[in-house]
C-alpha cells in the first residue's frame, strides 16, 4: 500500500476516471481543485454557474468513486480578468455557492500577465475573501512573469489587513519566489510540473534550502503537459535522499492538512470507495 | 547526502541534460544563420552564468529571464507566456 498523500492543488475536471485510478493507487487520500482557466474564455457568466456546480457537485461524487475526498475553490481565473465587467458579474455568483460542503476558499486567484485590471480583479476577490473570513488560494504567474507579479499580488494582499498570511497560500513558487513569500508570513505551495514549474528534485530543493513550514507540493495536473500522480514521485525523491518519513508525511500531508482545515469542511479521512451513481 | 553522493546519484540524469542543451543549440545553428531572439539572447546569458563559479544559481537564472519591471502593465495582451523577458516590451 503507497503511503497516503494530500494534492491540494490538482484540476479534475480536465482529467480522465484513470487518473483517479492512478492517484487512489498512489496513495491520495484527498484533494482540492481550483477553478481555473478551461483553455478557453467562457462566452458568459452563466458558463461560470454551471462550472461551479460541476466544481461542487459532479466532481466530488467522481472522486468519491475512488475514495478520494474533493474539495473547491472559487474564483474567475486571472487569464479571464481582462474584462473587468465580466469578471465582476462571475465574482457575483461566487456568494451564492460559498455554502456548499466542499467549496474551501477563493482561488486560484492572482495575476497573468500582471495588466492593470488583473490587478483590480485580483482586489475584488481579496475583497470578498475579507468580508467572508474566507481562506485564499493565490495563482502566480508563469515563467518570465513570475517574479514581478508575486511581489504585486504580496504587496496587495498587504492592502487587505483582514487577511491573515497564515490563512493564504501563494502557489507556483520556484526558487526565486520562495523566500519572498516565505519570509512574509504566508504558506507557499510548489508545483511539480514536467517542464516549467519545478520538478520534484527542485522542489526537495527548495525544502531543503528553506525548511519545511507552511510549505507544500502539488501536480497542479490539468489539460496540459502535467502529471498528476507527481506527489508521490516527490516522496519518492526525498526517501531517495534520506529524508526522514517524517518529514515525507508532514509536507505531502500534514501540511496541506494543517492549511486547508482552517476552512472548518477539510477531511483527509480515509473514504470507502462509493458506487457510481447510476440513475445520473 | 554527501557531495560523492549527490554525484553518484544524479550525474547521469544531468549529463543526459546537458547533451540536450549541446544538441538543441547544435540544431538551432543547422536550422541556419540568423540573429538570436530575446528569448535565446537570455538562453546564452544563463549558459554563462552556470559557469560563474557562484551560488544560487537556479534563482540567478530564474531572475535572468524574469521581467525586471515593477509596475502593472496596461493590457495583458496574449494569455501565454514565452520564457524570457522581451526587452522590447521595456525593462531592459
Amino acid at each position: 500500500m503507497a503511503d497516503v498523500y494530500i494534492d491540494p492543488h490538482v484540476h479534475m475536471v480536465s482529467r480522465s476516471t484513470d487518473d483517479y485510478v492512478r492517484m487512489a493507487r498512489a496513495g491520495c487520500a484527498a484533494i482540492t481543485e481550483p477553478a481555473f482557466w478551461a483553455g478557453y474564455d467562457r462566452s458568459s457568466p452563466q458558463g461560470f454557474f454551471d462550472y461551479f456546480r460541476q466544481l461542487t457537485e459532479f466532481e466530488p461524487r467522481r472522486a468519491a468513486q475512488y475514495g478520494i475526498r474533493h474539495h473547491s475553490w472559487l474564483c474567475i481565473n486571472p487569464k479571464e480578468a481582462e474584462d473587468p465587467v465580466f469578471a465582476r458579474e462571475v465574482i457575483g455568483l461566487i456568494p451564492g455557492f460559498l455554502d456548499r460542503e466542499n467549496v474551501l476558499g477563493i482561488g486560484e486567484i492572482g495575476l497573468n500577465k500582471n495588466s492593470r485590471n488583473e490587478l483590480e480583479i485580483l482586489e475584488a476577490h481579496l475583497q470578498l475573501a475579507s468580508d467572508h473570513g474566507l481562506l485564499v488560494l493565490v495563482h502566480t504567474p508563469h515563467l518570465e512573469d513570475k517574479l514581478k507579479g508575486t511581489r504585486l499580488i504580496l504587496d496587495a494582499i498587504r492592502r487587505f489587513p483582514k487577511l491573515d498570511p497564515g490563512r493564504v497560500l501563494v502557489d507556483h513558487v520556484e526558487e526565486h519566489t520562495a523566500p519572498v513569500v516565505l519570509d512574509r508570513g504566508f504558506w507557499c505551495g510548489m508545483t511539480l510540473y514536467p517542464d516549467t514549474k519545478c520538478t520534484p528534485q527542485r522542489a526537495v530543493d527548495i525544502i531543503e534550502r528553506y525548511g519545511s513550514e507552511r510549505i507544500w507540493m502539488n501536480s497542479a495536473g490539468d489539460w496540459g503537459h502535467s502529471d498528476p500522480i507527481a506527489v508521490p514521485k516527490a516522496q519518492m525523491e526525498m526517501r531517495r535522499r534520506g529524508h526522514l518519513e517524517s518529514l515525507v508525511r508532514k509536507v505531502t500531508f500534514e501540511n496541506p492538512e494543517r492549511f486547508l482545515s482552517q476552512s472548518g469542511r477539510f477531511s483527509a479521512e480515509p473514504l470507502r470507495p462509493t458506487a457510481p451513481d447510476v440513475t445520473r | 547526502m554527501t557531495r560523492a553522493q549527490v554525484v553518484d546519484a544524479y550525474f547521469m540524469e544531468h549529463r543526459a541534460r546537458l547533451l540536450d542543451v549541446a544538441a538543441f543549440l547544435d540544431r538551432v545553428d543547422r536550422a541556419g544563420a540568423g540573429e538570436d531572439d530575446f528569448r535565446m539572447r537570455a538562453f546564452r546569458k544563463a549558459l554563462a552564468l552556470l559557469g560563474d563559479g557562484g551560488p544560487d544559481r537556479a534563482r540567478r537564472v530564474l531572475e535572468l529571464f524574469s521581467d525586471p519591471t515593477t509596475e502593472p502593465v496596461a493590457k495583458a495582451g496574449m494569455k501565454g507566456a514565452s520564457g524570457a523577458h522581451d526587452p522590447s516590451r521595456g525593462g531592459g
